[in-house]
């Protein structure tokens, strides 16, 4: 191994990316594009959240309740349905995103001093927006229920208490609710599987397209120390994207940072380093740049996105799928980055996903030096 | 001592050298030698297996059978101490078209491990001799034709190596720059340098020490130039310049004593065993058709004849 030969690769690939618009922008623009895509730009525009209303109560009380959400800018009215499943089809439909049902006895507990409760029906497969819209109705009922015991107080004169408004939930769809703090730091496993593997397995095939592979073969420099070479230049890219994206999710999408930051970036660099390895793996088998972009979106992009437990919970999937799941290297970052950003846990309790992504990233290292030997042969 | 001063004057060895890709012989049971500072050329017409057989001699495709020494190395054995001992400008420009001139510059020093200190002498000297100092900022994609050729000839030369491998350097380059990269070689020759270069111009063929004729996969000649042409001369190449060529070539044919008939320019090459009898056949052929003669003439055979002639005996051969 000659670190001089690995050392011009590396400035000879970072030279690459840094004049090729096409790569330059999808190894910085498009982390940014997703993480504004998923956490961003649907925070933006919650407001006017379509709202239908199901009041079988029918009283001064209910439709005074009914009157709050009219007269607030969060929430529009669509209008008044007979039928608890009206409003489950509605959701279905996307027509609306929140259903209000106030039940029988809601003026009668409200008047009784007892809590009274009304069910609040949420679209949760947009988990941001859900979370989001739910917030505003909680506050809006917690500020109304407020606002009912000091009338009350001063008409009783400091008799008993009128209890607030107790929201009960259904969310549809996404049952966890998961809000931008999961996609958030979900979404740095995704971005990062894309620029190691993607990008890696994109540029060994473009040597062989334009035919300087054949060039770099007739030198001293080994398969080993080309692929070291690309390496060390998208791992420079990959840690970019990496602090990019959480230093993003910590400033603007304020995702809680709880655990400890070197132990983020130290099981990132490994994670990384598999994904970079996985990209070499794909060109040593794919020799045109169309056949490794599709192979390495099927094969990093789509199982980080689907099967890494980011958006979608791996309890939720059939069995097949959910032992598939085992060997996504995705599904093993995703939780460390969950755990330490989230719940502040490190090493003592996701040593077995660090030794999974070492593990991962050795073998996947081992096959692809010897496979591009092989091919190179 | 004797024995490898004898080994030591060979610069590329091949023996029976034979490549195949699944049934089809792209390289037959070839052999020759390269001397040392030689300008040995291969000259052949497109798919007769010259860039196989230099591919084969730079490390980058296994020989099916036979031997091919580079520099005293074994180039199925000992792929790597080759590559240390050539440079090889591919048939395809395979520079990064992306990269600034002084920038593939500077990566083919770091890729063939020229030391350090050396670096920036040698990034001059290639940047002369390429006559690429005003360019040396400019994007290598901007670059024309004979300028790209030129450094890739210099990026290939960087770490000195002493045998070159040069795979139709100047195909689709025009003819003036064609003569400036020929000059390069002559000089890379007079400093020692071993040149292999491989084209289907028949002219270049002419400003080569030695040359190997290719065809299908085999060398059907080897040798100087000028020898080439001498032998050639045992059976006499005539000028033909009649009023109808095409008829005339019909006529001539597989006709007892004429070995060969090609186009060449207006008229006629006419390749024949004995010019005084086969003069007279000819005029006779032609009379009978009524296709007058306006020159019918000895001439000295160029490159191509001697390459038509040669791949016209060789198709006897097969038949
Ligand atoms: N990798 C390969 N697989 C199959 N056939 C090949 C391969 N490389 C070359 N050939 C065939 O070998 C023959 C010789 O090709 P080549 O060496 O490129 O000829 P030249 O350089 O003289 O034009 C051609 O018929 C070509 O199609
Ligand atoms: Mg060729």
């Amino acid at each position: 191994m000659n670190t001089r030969r690995t050392r011009a690769v590396a400035r000879k690939e970072f030279l690459h990316i840094v004049r090729d618009p096409r790569s330059l922008a999808m190894a910085l623009g498009m982390p940014l594009m997703m993480l504004f895509l998923f956490g961003y730009a649907l925070t933006l525009d919650v407001d006017r959240i379509p709202t239908v209303v199901y009041d079988s109560d029918y009283t001064p009380e209910s439709r005074e309740l009914i009157q709050r959400f009219q007269g607030s800018r969060y929430f529009q009215i669509l209008g008044s349905v007979d039928q608890y499943e009206t409003i489950e089809r509605k959701i279905d439909r996307d027509q609306c995103l929140l259903g209000v049902v106030i039940p029988q006895d809601y003026s009668r507990k409200l008047l009784s001093g007892d809590e009274a409760e009304i069910q609040i029906l949420l679209d949760g497969s947009d988990s941001n927006t859900a979370s989001i819209a739910l917030g505003y109705a909680e506050s809006m009922l917690q500020r109304y229920g407020l606002e009912l015991r000091a009338v009350a107080f001063n008409r009783k004169g400091g008799g008993h208490l009128v209890p607030p408004i107790e929201p009960r939930l259904r969310v549809w769809y996404n049952s966890e609710l998961k809000s931008k703090n999961y996609i958030v730091p979900g979404l740095i496993a995704v971005i990062l599987m894309i620029i190691a593997a993607l990008l890696t397995s994109l540029t060994i095939a473009r040597e062989w397209e334009m035919g300087t592979m054949e060039q770099l073969l007739s030198t001293p420099l080994r398969p080993a120390e080309m692929v070291l070479g690309k390496m060390v230049a998208f791992f420079g890219v990959g840690l970019v994207d990496m602090v990019l994206a959480i230093a993003v999710g910590v400033l603007i999408f304020q995702v809680p940072l709880r655990g400890n930051p070197l132990f983020l970036f130290f099981t990132g660099c490994v994670f990384l380093f598999g994904g970079l390895c996985w990209g070499i793996l794909i060109s040593a088998v794919a020799r045109s740049q169309l056949l490794a972009y599709q192979m390495g979106m099927l094969s990093s992009f789509l199982p980080a996105f689907v099967l890494s437990g980011f958006i979608y919970s791996i309890e939720n999937m059939p069995v097949v799928i959910r032992v598939i799941t085992h060997v996504v290297p995705a599904r093993y970052f995703v939780t460390i980055l969950k755990g330490v950003f989230l719940k502040g846990i490190g090493f003592e309790v996701l040593w077995a996903e660090v030794v999974f992504l070492l593990t991962f990233a050795g073998i996947v290292f081992l096959l692809a030096t010897r496979k591009l030997k092989q091919k190179l042969a | 001592m004797a024995a490898s001063h004898e080994a030591n004057q060979w610069a590329v060895e091949i023996e029976d050298l034979v490549k195949r890709f699944g049934d089809f012989v792209a390289v037959d049971h070839v052999s020759l030698k390269v001397r040392r500072g030689e300008i040995f050329g291969f000259l052949g017409p497109n798919g007769a297996g010259k860039s196989t057989a230099i591919r084969i001699l730079c490390g980058l495709l296994a020989p099916s059978g036979g031997r091919a020494i580079v520099g005293g190395f074994n180039v199925a054995t000992e792929p790597e101490a080759v590559k240390k001992n050539i440079g090889y400008m591919s048939q395809k420009f395979s520079l990064y078209d992306d990269l600034k001139v002084e920038e593939n510059i500077d990566f083919f020093s770091g890729v063939y491990g020229v030391p350090p200190e050396q670096r920036a002498k040698r990034k001059e000297f290639v940047l002369d001799m390429a006559d690429l100092q005003e360019r040396r900022d400019s994007m290598t994609r901007l670059l024309a034709g004979g300028w790209k050729q030129r450094l890739a000839l210099g990026c290939a030369i960087l770490h000195e190596p002493p045998i070159l491998f040069l795979d139709e350097p100047t195909s689709g380059v025009d003819p003036i720059a064609r003569r400036g990269f020929w000059d390069l070689i002559y000089q890379l020759s007079e400093s020692g340098h071993t040149v292999f270069v491989s084209t289907h111009y028949m002219d270049e063929a002419e400003y080569c020490h030695r040359l190997a004729l290719m065809y299908r996969g085999r060398i059907i000649a080897l040798g100087e130039p000028s020898t080439l042409k001498k032998n050639l001369r045992s059976h006499s190449l005539m000028y033909l310049d009649s009023s109808d060529p095409l008829e005339s070539m019909k006529a001539l044919e597989g006709k007892k004593g004429i070995l060969g008939v090609a186009v060449f320019g207006a008229g006629l090459h006419v390749s024949v065993q004995d010019p005084a009898s086969t003069r007279r056949q000819i005029q006779d052929l032609l009379g009978q058709r009524g296709i007058h003669i306006r020159r019918l003439e000895m001439i000295s055979p160029s490159m191509e004849d001697v390459f038509v002639a040669m791949i016209e005996e060789e198709e006897r051969k097969a038949s």
